[in-house]
């Protein structure tokens, strides 16, 4: 197979101009003989089906959640980048693009990236004249505060509710096509397999989560914007039914997965309590700005955080990295977290915590000035931790936050499956191997309002309009069969582990082995602990209640059966990088100092790997995109 | 370390819209200070699954009280005892060794229960189909800055925009009215420049299919308010009417 990335010719700053002045158009007569299916109704999905529907075709529009407004991107706290340069502090598209190029460690497509920084001014403007109240300066203008990775100002920010705000206004943008009947809407549907004929993706097979019916839906073309794989880890700070599955079904029909290796661990989130704990919150960032990052020097000191004086106390990132000290990047903040911990270091219950320490500044600035700054994140902490981090540092520990890896795509959005196409965090495309802050919105965005919306028209106009083969089709009633037979299979094996038993076991085992820092040998015996703990869940796996009914539990049992799959792919993907990148970090490939080694020569390439089975272990076969970096040059990062 | 507790729960059991449904009683004796009231419940499902008993169902998403998908009505009271705190970011530490807790779905004619706790709100989705946006197309707005907007009603359109729509105001209003919900929406809209000229538009059909759905109207309890866990104010409920009435007497 040869991997075809379609970038268009030209200089860097023209590519996207010349490819939307060169692209094929359906006329608006012929939009409405087309349909569309669009899986996940966050900000990639919601806008998609939005703006696709405004255009003129026909949309339909499925969620797992009961209504659209609640995909996980509703989340999102921090903000969303573009290079307005409202402040005048000297951005430019060129420094967007530069920053998130940079900052994934030269492991996206010069192409794409570029274009995401040129298109990110329209969503600021589109959200603006929806009605997104940003926030603003006394004059009435937009604000705009600096995140991690830029020496500019251009996070656009709703409070700490940025992901929240601009989710509902790409959700009331569809719901306004739900009502011109534009869009046909389907919450509480989990799509369960895609439906390729003569090569192409037709359709989708879905489960309507209330009644438990499988369905066939027939389509010209179908975007999967279903998210990231963070739950994998069990523990992550994703929501409770993000899943992989969509797009996992897709790689098992011939869609290539992309640099699946590649997972974001956030530095700053509440650690983990007790067995119970179901999910993990993030704190922003933005408190590292203030707080101390520090473990006890002594190994096993249990005296509470107050009673350790000053020399006893080891602020590690202010050691370690001098320059940069508490505000090192995120892969590097959480590196050496878990360093700390694994040498014996780690506070709290479970010693799997640092200290987040706002004492000095609180002394320096005064208390009421720290409350102003950090306020409502403090009541947060201390709603969840029950401990007053104004009277004793809050503990912190790293966790699964956002996945770069994903299905590979071409530079129109499109799987090697034509008609088959992915955006937001369910495709692999834009950041690299690691993500800055406030570039998911930005990218889920850019796909869904400007990017899809554009090229899907391309791939349209050589389709006939009005193709069907009718949902009676072969191809439907098999794929149908084959996803009722996996919830039988799941339903009769009548074990006695729970699912959820099973998915905290297959997550510790991919957090201690395909984490923060990985290694040949640990990756080799995540494998096999991998296969072994697959084949006892489908032997002793116990799931609940009947398929015809609402059962959350089945559905978990689905999407555990293909993390199961998909560990094993993550695990093959970082055993083949023998470098380290981003977030990737190989134990072997480091610098003296213990810095990321990062290997241009070698490992310049999008690992997009193709299904070839299923037989006790996963069969796969490797393709490599080559990167080329024509307008960059390729430099090692450094916070020393 | 942290404390373990027993506490006895009292939780409604139905099986589809068509079942009466009914309490059923368990008592859970490792409840730990530290877990989340959602994380109790998927203790008492892990048990429940171990002696054969099918889970009991309740919806729930992110767990950070953002999604608005958790709406329990803990001992009455919809998301539990913790002012402005949806019921996934209540903690078990704000009970105490022995407590009885009672749990229920939202109850009200316009939410029919799907099964045990979780019920179908799809008509908040129809209240904001019929109008609860501003009519512009993709690719076609003014550049961001071109409409300075005050500070005060950009703030105020963001009070009101925070509304996550879990539907708890429904739950504790003695009339079943969304009143709070879609005057949120309203007052969302309308405080930025961007919504006016569908102000008129917007208030009627938005009001008028909030009836269609079966929702009561608001007799000024301010129950909602009360309840709301991210403290929308009923000054919503006021805007909304003034405007309506405005609307349908010119």
């Amino acid at each position: 197979m040869k991997l075809d990335a379609k970038i268009p010719d030209g200089p860097l700053e023209q590519k996207w101009s010349r490819h939307k002045k060169e692209m094929k158009l359906v006329a608006p007569n012929n939009k409405r003989k087309y349909e569309v299916i669009v899986v996940g109704t966050g900000l990639a999905g919601g806008a998609a089906a939005a703006s696709m529907a405004e255009l003129g075709y026909k949309v339909k529009s499925f969620c797992i959640q009961d209504s659209a407004r609640r995909a996980h991107s509703i989340a999102a706290q921090g903000g969303i980048n573009a290079a307005k340069n409202y402040p005048n502090d000297g951005d430019s598209i060129w420094r967007l693009f530069y920053d998130t190029i940079k900052g994934g460690d030269y492991r996206s497509r010069e192409a794409n990236v570029y274009r995401l920084a040129e298109v990110a001014n329209e969503i600021i403007d589109q959200a603006v004249a929806q009605g997104v109240p940003f926030a603003r300066e006394y004059s009435g203008l937009l604000d705009n505060r600096s995140f991690g990775g830029a020496q500019v100002s251009r996070t656009f920010y709703a409070r700490g509710q940025t992901g929240q705000q601009l989710l509902l206004g790409a959700y009331q943008a569809m719901m306004r096509q739900v009502y011109e009947g534009n869009v046909e809407y389907f919450p509480r549907h989990e799509m369960l397999d895609v439906v390729v004929i003569d090569g192409k993706a037709r359709g989708i097979i879905s489960r309507d989560l209330v009644t438990g019916e499988l369905m066939r839906f027939e389509a010209d073309a179908v975007v999967l914007a279903t998210g990231g794989y963070g739950n994998v880890f069990y523990l992550s700070t994703n929501a409770k039914n993000s899943n992989v599955t969509a797009a996992w079904r897709a790689y098992k029909r011939g869609a290539l997965f992309a640099n699946p290796c590649f997972v974001q661990v956030h530095p700053t989130c509440i650690p983990v309590s007790g067995d119970y704990q179901s999910k993990l919150t993030l704190m922003s960032e933005s408190l590292r700005n203030d707080g101390r990052v520090w473990v006890p020097r002594e190994k096993g000191d249990k005296r509470h955080p107050n009673d350790i004086p000053e020399e006893e106390r080891y602020y590690y990132l202010e050691e370690r990295y001098p320059s940069f000290g508490n505000l090192v990047p995120r892969d590097v903040a959480s590196r050496n977290a878990k360093m700390v911990c694994d040498e014996g270091l780690g506070v709290g219950e479970t010693g799997l915590a640092v200290y987040l320490d706002f004492r000095d500044a609180i002394k320096r600035d005064g208390l009421e000035s720290i409350k102003a700054r950090y306020g409502n994140l403090f009541d947060m902490y201390e709603n969840i931790a029950g401990e007053n981090p104004y009277k004793q540092p809050m503990r912190i520990f790293p966790a699964v936050h956002y996945t770069m890896g994903g299905l590979w795509v071409d530079y129109n959005l499109m799987t090697n499956i034509p008609g088959l196409f992915a955006t937001g965090e369910a495709n692999f495309s834009d950041h690299g191997a690691n993500r800055l802050g406030a570039s998911a919105l930005m990218q889920g965005l850019s796909d869904g309002y400007f990017v899809l919306p554009a090229t899907i028209g391309n791939y349209l106009a050589d389709e006939k309009p009005g193709t069907r083969y009718g949902t009676d089709h072969e191809a439907f009633v098999q794929v149908e069969k084959e996803a009722q037979e996996q919830i039988d299979r799941l339903l009769n094996v009548n074990g006695k582990r729970t699912i959820i038993d099973f998915h905290r076991t297959l997550g510790k085992i991919v957090w201690d082995k395909i984490g923060i820092s990985r290694n040949k040998e640990d990756l080799e015996s995540a494998i096999k602990e991998i296969q072994e703990l697959r084949e006892e869940f489908w032997k002793d796996v116990y799931v609940p209640g009947e398929k015809n009914n609402y059962n959350k539990y089945l559905e978990f049992a689905g999407r555990v059966a293909d993390f199961f799959e998909l560990a094993e792919l993550m695990a093959k993907d970082a055993l083949d990088r023998e470098e380290s990148c981003g977030c990737h970090l190989r134990d072997e490939y480091q610098t003296e100092e213990g810095e990321a080694l990062r290997n241009d020569k070698d490992f310049a390439y999008v690992s997009a790997w193709e299904f070839k089975g299923l037989n006790g272990k996963l069969e796969t076969e490797l393709h490599k995109e080559n990167l080329e970096f024509e307008f960059v040059e390729l430099k090692q990062r450094s916070y020393k | 370390m942290s404390k373990e507790m027993t506490i006895h729960l009292k939780y409604w059991k139905q099986n589809g819209p068509s079942d009466p449904g009914h309490f059923e009683e368990r008592t859970l004796d490792t409840v730990n200070e530290h877990m989340s009231f959602l994380e109790m419940l998927d203790v008492l499902n892990e048990e429940l699954q171990l002696d054969g008993i099918d889970p009991l169902e309740f919806d729930y998403d992110c767990r950070e009280g953002i999604c608005g998908s958790c709406n329990l009505v803990i001992n009455g009271q919809a998301h539990g005892p913790k002012d402005k705190t949806a019921c996934c970011q209540l903690h078990m530490r704000n009970y105490k060794d022995g407590d009885k807790i009672t749990i229920e779905p939202p109850r009200a004619a316009a939410f029919p229960v799907i099964k045990d706790l979780v019920v179908d709100r799809s008509a908040f989705d129809r209240i904001i189909e019929a109008g609860g946006y501003i009519s512009v197309k993709t690719g076609s707005a003014q550049e961001a800055n071109a409409t300075p907007i005050e500070k005060e009603a950009s703030d105020a359109s963001f009070d009101y925009a925070t509304c996550i729509g879990c539907g708890a105001c429904v739950a504790a209003c003695p009339n079943a009215s969304a009143s709070l919900f879609t005057g949120a929406k309203i007052a969302h809209l309308n405080h930025v420049p961007q919504g006016e000229l569908e102000r008129t538009k917007r208030v009627v059909a938005m009001v008028d299919q909030m009836k269609e759905e079966g929702f009561g109207d608001c007799s000024n309890f301010a129950e909602c308010e009360a309840v709301c866990p991210v403290g929308i104010s009923i000054s919503a409920i006021a805007e909304m009417r003034r405007d309506y009435v405005k609307a349908v007497i010119s």
